[in-house]
C-alpha cells in the first residue's frame, strides 16, 4: 500500500526540484486531442496530470478553464473518456490523478470509480468541492482501493482546519494559493507561501503542492522555491484553446509550455 | 396541536423547529457543505453569527420592527371564493405575500440576512436572482442599510424580466447579465461563488433560496418561516381549524419551506410542492426536479436536480424564471424521501390558466410562479371536494410578468389590455376556467414564451 503521488514527490524532492504538475480536462477539442496534449506535456516533463473531468457547473473555475469545459461538456465527454486519459498519461510514464467536481463521481458510483480508477492506474483523485467532512464514502473507496485523496487548503483556512484536512489527505495537499477562481496570474502573491509555511507546521510529513496562477518559467522557480510541487492549469488549458482544435498544434503548444515549466520546476528561487 | 395566538415577533424564529438539518446542514441524506475549502471558513462565520443572532434580543427586536414597518407584515390571508368556484368547490385562502414590499416573499429573508452581513462588518452583499425578485429585496436591502450590493442575472432572464432589472438599477445595484452556460439562475449562482470565493474578505453572499451549502437552507427557512406561522395562526383564528392542505410554488423552494415548516408537525395538513412542469415532464422540458431528477450534488449540497448520465446538470424550462432552476432546497428532498410533503408538477399551459383565472375572478394578478400553487390548489380541490379547505402561498406578485403573460395570452403590447383569445374567461364556472388548449391556442397565437 503506497501513494504513487507521494514517491514521485518524493523523488523530485531527492534531486532538488519541485514537481511539475499539469492540468487539462478531457474532451477539448477532443477526447483524443486532450489525451495528446497530456501526453505531450508528460514527454516534456510533466511529472504528475491531473486529468480533469468536465463539469456543467465548474464552481472553482476562471473563464478560460470554463471555456474548455463547455465544450467537452456539449460533447458528451464521460467518465469512461476521462478513465481513457488516465491509461493514456500512465502508459506516456507519469503519475495521472484525477481532478473532479463531486457530481459526476456520484452519478457514475463512487465505490465503481475508485475501482475503475485504480485499474486505470490513476494515482487518485483531487476534489475541488469535496471537503474531508463530506467524503466518508469517497475516503472508504479510496482506502478499500490504495488511492491517494487530495484535498485543498486555502489562505482563509483556519489552523484546526489545516490540520483536520491534511490528516484526511493521502499523495499530497494541494494548496490554492490565492483567493478566486481559476486562471493566470501576473504575480505569484506572498500568500501562497504563507499557506505552505502553515501548512507545513501542522502536516510535516505531507506533501504540499501549489495552484492557481502559474504561467511561466520564472514563476514556477518562485513557487518551486516554497512547495514540493508547481500545479498548471488556465496556462495548459490557453495554449490548447489557442490552438483553435488543430489537435497537433494544440498538443505541440502543451509541449513547449511543459518544457518551459520544467526548466522553472528545477531552477528554484530560495525561498 | 390547536393553540391559535399570533406567536409573538420576538419568538418566530426560535423553537418549535423541525428536527433538522443535524449541527452539519444534513436533512437526512441530502444537504451538507459541498463546497471549495476557500469558502469553508466564510460558512462557519455566517454559521456563528447567525446561531448567536437568532437568540439575540436586540437583532429579533430589529428584524421585528423592520418586518412590520418595512414589509408591511403580517402579510393579509385572503379568502377567494370566486377563484375557488374553479377548484372543485373546495375554499381556498391566499397568503398575501404579493402585497410584501418589493412584491414577493423574498423580502423575509433578506432583511435578515443584510442584518446579518452588517452584524459580521462587511460592507458589501452579493446576490443571484432568476425572476429578479430576490435580486429587487436584497438591491432594496443594500439601500436601506448602506451596503454596496452586485446581482448576478443570466442574461436570458435580464430579458424576460426586464422591468426587475430596471427596478435593481433604481436602487443603486449593479446587476451582472450571466452569459456562461445555460444564461439562467443556475449560471447566476456559479458567478456569484465565483465573485463570493474571490471577494470573501469584504462580501457577503446573500442566498435567495432554501437551497445551497450549510448553513443556508436553514437560515433561510427559519427567515422564511415567518410565512407558514402567521398563515397558521390566521386560518386557525378565522377558522377554528387546520387547513386540509397547505400548497406553494417550488423552484429552489424558500416560499414553500416558508409556509410548510410551521405546519410539518400537523400530520393531517397534507404539503403539496408545486413544481414547474415546463412544457410536460415527459418532454424533457421542464424544471420539476422532484418529480423527474434524481439526487446528486450541485451548488454546495446533496439534493434532487435534473442531471443525465455523466452527472452533468441539464437545463431547466419554465415558463416562470423564478422556478427555471434544475436543482432544490434539500429539505424539500428530505420532506419527499420521509413522505411528508409531495410534490407534483405544474405545466406552463396550466400555471398560466390558473394565472388568468385569479386575474379575472379576484382582479389579483399572481406572480406566474405562484400561479403554479394556484393551478396545483384547481386540482387539488378538485380531488378533495367541497368541503376542503386550502391554503395556498400566493408569494409574488405579476407586475413584472405582465409581457410574458401578454405574449402568452396574444394580448400584443403589455401596454395593449385588449382580452386576447386565450384570456377570455367570461365562461361560467361550471366549465372550469381557460382550457388548456384555448391556453395553448393564445400562446401560439402570441408567439411563444
Amino acid at each position: 500500500m503506497s501513494s504513487h503521488l507521494a514517491e514521485v514527490l518524493a523523488g523530485t524532492k531527492a534531486h532538488g526540484r519541485a514537481a511539475l504538475i499539469a492540468y487539462l480536462p478531457v474532451g477539448y477539442p477532443s477526447v483524443e486531442g486532450s489525451i495528446a496534449a497530456m501526453v505531450a506535456a508528460v514527454e516534456n516533463g510533466a511529472d504528475v496530470v491531473e486529468v480533469g473531468v468536465p463539469y456543467s457547473d465548474p464552481g472553482m473555475d476562471g473563464p478560460v478553464i470554463q471555456q474548455a469545459v463547455d465544450v467537452a461538456v456539449r460533447a458528451g465527454v464521460g467518465m469512461r473518456d476521462v478513465l481513457r486519459a488516465v491509461e493514456a498519461v500512465a502508459d506516456a510514464g507519469a503519475v495521472p490523478v484525477v481532478m473532479t467536481y463531486w457530481n459526476p463521481v456520484e452519478r457514475y458510483g463512487v465505490d465503481r470509480f475508485a475501482a475503475d480508477l485504480a485499474a486505470a492506474g490513476g494515482a487518485g483523485t483531487i476534489t475541488p468541492d469535496l471537503i474531508p467532512e463530506e467524503a466518508g464514502p469517497w475516503l472508504a473507496a479510496a482506502e478499500e482501493h490504495d488511492l491517494d485523496r487530495v484535498f485543498l487548503v486555502a489562505p482563509s483556512s483556519t489552523d484546526a482546519r489545516l490540520a483536520s484536512t491534511t490528516a484526511a489527505c493521502r499523495g499530497f495537499v494541494y494548496a490554492a494559493s490565492t483567493m478566486g477562481v481559476t486562471g493566470t496570474r501576473a504575480t505569484v502573491g506572498d500568500a501562497a507561501e504563507r499557506l505552505v509555511g502553515r501548512t507545513r507546521a501542522v502536516a510535516p510529513g505531507l506533501a504540499v503542492c501549489v495552484g492557481l496562477g502559474v504561467s511561466d518559467a520564472a514563476q514556477a522557480a518562485q513557487v518551486a522555491g516554497f512547495a514540493d510541487g508547481v500545479i498548471v492549469g488556465s496556462a495548459f488549458v490557453r495554449t490548447v484553446l489557442d490552438a483553435d482544435g488543430d489537435v497537433q498544434r494544440g498538443a505541440a503548444a502543451a509541449g513547449r509550455l511543459a518544457a518551459e515549466l520544467a526548466t522553472g520546476v528545477r531552477d528554484r528561487v530560495p525561498a | 396541536m390547536t393553540t391559535s395566538a399570533v406567536s409573538p415577533p420576538e419568538d418566530r424564529l426560535e423553537p418549535p423547529r423541525p428536527s433538522w438539518p443535524d449541527a452539519t446542514g444534513h436533512f437526512g441524506v441530502f444537504g451538507g457543505r459541498f463546497v471549495p475549502e476557500a469558502l469553508v471558513a466564510a460558512l462557519d462565520e455566517l454559521t456563528e453569527a447567525y446561531r448567536a443572532m437568532r437568540v439575540d434580543p436586540a437583532f429579533l427586536a430589529e428584524f421585528a420592527q423592520l418586518q412590520r414597518d418595512y414589509t408591511g407584515r403580517p402579510s393579509p390571508l385572503t379568502e377567494v371564493p370566486r377563484f375557488a368556484e374553479h377548484c372543485g368547490g373546495a375554499r381556498v385562502l391566499l397568503k398575501r405575500e404579493d402585497l410584501n414590499h418589493t412584491g414577493s416573499h423574498k423580502i423575509n429573508n433578506v432583511l435578515g440576512q443584510a442584518l446579518l452581513t452588517r452584524r459580521i462588518g462587511k460592507q458589501r452583499v452579493i446576490a443571484e436572482t432568476g425572476a429578479g425578485q430576490h435580486g429587487v429585496a436584497t438591491a432594496t436591502a443594500a439601500a436601506l442599510l448602506g451596503l454596496s450590493c452586485t446581482v448576478y442575472m443570466g442574461e436570458e432572464d435580464t430579458r424576460r424580466q426586464a422591468l426587475n432589472v430596471a427596478r435593481m438599477r433604481l436602487l443603486g445595484a449593479e446587476v451582472v447579465p450571466v452569459t456562461t452556460g445555460s444564461r439562467t439562475l443556475k449560471d447566476a449562482i456559479n458567478e456569484a461563488f465565483r465573485d463570493w470565493v474571490t471577494n470573501v474578505e469584504t462580501t457577503n453572499y446573500v442566498f435567495g433560496t432554501v437551497a445551497g451549502p450549510h448553513p443556508f437552507p436553514e437560515m433561510v427557512r427559519d427567515f422564511q418561516r415567518v410565512i407558514g406561522d402567521e398563515a397558521r395562526a390566521q386560518v386557525l383564528e378565522r377558522e377554528g381549524r387546520l387547513p386540509d392542505a397547505v400548497l406553494a410554488c417550488v423552484g429552489g423552494g424558500s416560499n414553500a419551506i416558508g409556509i410548510f415548516t410551521a405546519f410539518v408537525p400537523d400530520e393531517g395538513v397534507r404539503l403539496l410542492g408545486l413544481e414547474a412542469g415546463g412544457d410536460g415532464v415527459e418532454s424533457g422540458r421542464h424544471a420539476a426536479t422532484i418529480t423527474g431528477g434524481s439526487p446528486g450534488v450541485l451548488h454546495g449540497a446533496r439534493s434532487y436536480l435534473l442531471q443525465d448520465d455523466n452527472g452533468q446538470t441539464v437545463e431547466s424550462h419554465s415558463i416562470s424564471a423564478g422556478l427555471d432552476y434544475p436543482g432544490v432546497g434539500p429539505e424539500h428532498s428530505h420532506l419527499h424521501d420521509i413522505g411528508r410533503a409531495e410534490y407534483r408538477p405544474v405545466t406552463d399551459a396550466e400555471a398560466m390558466e390558473a394565472f388568468a383565472l385569479l386575474c379575472r375572478t379576484e382582479g389579483i394578478i399572481p406572480a406566474i410562479e405562484s400561479a403554479h400553487a394556484l393551478a396545483g390548489a384547481m386540482r387539488l380541490g378538485r380531488e378533495l371536494g367541497p368541503d376542503a379547505l386550502l391554503l395556498a402561498n400566493l408569494s409574488g406578485r405579476g407586475d413584472k410578468d405582465v409581457e410574458t403573460a401578454s405574449r402568452w395570452f396574444g394580448l400584443g403590447d403589455a401596454g395593449h389590455v385588449e382580452p386576447g383569445a386565450g384570456m377570455d374567461t367570461d365562461q361560467r364556472p361550471t366549465e372550469g376556467a381557460v382550457s388548456n388548449d384555448e391556453a395553448v391556442a393564445g400562446r401560439e397565437a402570441g408567439g411563444a414564451a
